[in-house]
């Protein structure tokens, strides 16, 4: 390897894949774990602090729904602890009375709220869940009446595209520090569902625009991160900052990734917690060093002065597109089959011109894809 | 609608991190760091030295003054950098004016 191995920073918890929630776009994998495969208390607290001991200061804890999880307001006070910057990513629904004060004195940082729409109708419709998008309004002003720091995900799409400067506004009016604006990246139930969800490109240009324009109108009043949708790009995203450079995910199984897509990748096997030591996957696993630094890149990647900047972009997009995951992701102007990516843009907008879009949604449902089967 | 302005800095602000900000010695690395929601910044000395005495208490014509003091060098030179750097930090949420 051409670089020392660095401790991570980053780790995010997905702690349960049960989840109120149906959203078509959703970054858990297609086959989803029951309740009966999570992780126990102690053994999610081990974990936590074996991670501290190897270098991770922030953790997110995600799902799923990670209020779900009963025993949420332990793991935060375990992370609390010892010193680890927590943040929790919730959508918003169903939390219980005097919860989100629990969680604030149990230590929580930070909470990230999702919403599937800026207008009530078409959060509920995304999420394929009636009344949603009123109870995270309500989750809002519950986080902040507890003093929580508060940041407004918006997952984008072609269904709520137009709704960006709505999003702003809501985002503004709940008091939250930050917003994202992240344009939904094609893997898991995404890709299942990409007829459905690929905007128009004049969407995207004024998309880019108006968040432009808001980000200078918000300066020292609201951040707004914006990731844009790579099929439109020239470059790739430098995926995760780099394949197990800084950060890694486990799953509600113990199951230690790279990233939330990389079990596509067939070649690879991952390993679990409590089987192996954290410090060990992430030194020693094979999966992780597969695709660390840029001695297994091949070219145009190879030779490129961008290799440090992108890391090759997303290895579970060249699986997914070039059917090769050491290719360099098919993002980039300079792969070999960049040029499939508009074509794969024109598919998906002839296909999304037969169907109406509810029809065409495969929600995310434990067992839907084996019922599509 | 909270009705939120820009906060610009001047020598009577009285700035302090907010709740999602603390600066924390990381015993691994043995450096300290600046955790924010998703993001870990790595001050240099200077910045750690002014974002320290962001305690909610000093005035920054308070911080200028002791920060030149201890750099032993010219207050105007000190005050534009402290200036530019806490309106950079204001600017990002990072810092509270």
């Amino acid at each position: 390897m051409s670089e020392p191995l660095l401790p991570p920073i980053g780790m995010l918890a997905e702690l349960t894949h049960r989840c109120p929630l149906q959203c078509p776009y959703c970054s858990n994998p297609l086959e989803l774990l029951k309740a009966n495969r999570e992780l126990d208390t102690q053994t999610w607290l081990d974990l936590f602090s074996q991670a501290t001991d190897l270098g991770v200061l922030q953790v997110h804890l995600s799902g799923g729904e990670p209020t779900l999880r009963r025993d949420l307001e332990q793991l935060i006070a375990g992370l609390s602890a010892r010193g680890v910057y927590t943040n929790l990513i919730t959508a918003g629904i169903g939390i219980a009375e005097g919860r989100i004060e629990a969680f604030a004195d149990a230590g929580l940082d930070h909470l990230q709220l999702s919403f599937q729409g800026a207008r009530p109708a078409t959060t509920d419709r995304i999420g394929n869940h009636r009344g949603s998008h009123e109870k995270k309004l309500e989750t809002a002003r519950r986080a902040r009446a507890a003093g929580l720091p508060l940041t407004i995900n918006a997952p984008i799409h072609r269904h709520n595209i137009e709704e960006v400067p709505e999003f702003i506004d809501m985002a503004v009016s709940l008091g939250a520090e930050r917003l994202e604006i992240a344009n939904v990246q094609y893997a898991g139930w995404a890709l299942a569902n990409r007829n459905a969800l690929m905007p128009e490109r004049a969407a995207i240009d004024r998309q880019a625009d108006i968040v432009a324009a808001a980000r200078e109108r918000l300066t020292g009043i609201m951040n707004i991160d914006f990731v844009p949708p790579d099929y439109f790009a020239i470059y790739p995203k430098p995926c995760m900052g780099g394949w197990a450079r800084d950060a890694f995910m486990v799953t509600p199984d113990g199951t230690v990734l790279p990233c939330h897509a990389a079990q596509t990748i067939p070649s690879l096997r991952f390993e679990r917690f409590a089987e192996r030591s954290l410090a060990d996957i992430w030194t020693d696993s094979p999966a992780f060093n597969a695709f660390r630094g840029t001695e297994w890149m091949q070219e145009p990647c190879r030779s490129c002065e961008r290799r440090e900047i992108d890391w090759g972009g997303c290895r579970c997009q060249a699986m997914a597109i070039a059917g090769d995951a050491a290719a360099t992701d098919p993002v980039c102007i300079k792969s070999p089959i960049h040029a499939r990516m508009a074509l794969l843009i024109d598919e998906t907008r002839r296909a999304a011109a037969d169907i109406s879009a509810d029809e065409a949604f495969i929600y995310r449902r434990i067992g839907a894809v084996t019922e599509l089967a | 609608m909270a009705l939120r302005e820009r906060a610009m800095v001047s020598l009577r602000s009285v700035p302090s991190l907010p709740k999602h900000v603390r600066i924390q010695y990381d015993p691994v690395r043995q450096a300290f760091a600046v955790l924010s929601p998703e993001k870990v910044f790595w001050p240099n000395e200077i910045s750690l030295d002014i974002l320290r005495r962001c305690d909610g208490r000093s005035t920054v014509g308070h911080i200028i003054a002791d920060l030149a003091a201890e750099y032993d060098a010219e207050q105007e030179a000190v005050a534009a950098d402290v200036i530019a750097f806490l309106q950079e930090w204001s600017d990002k949420l990072l810092v509270k004016l």
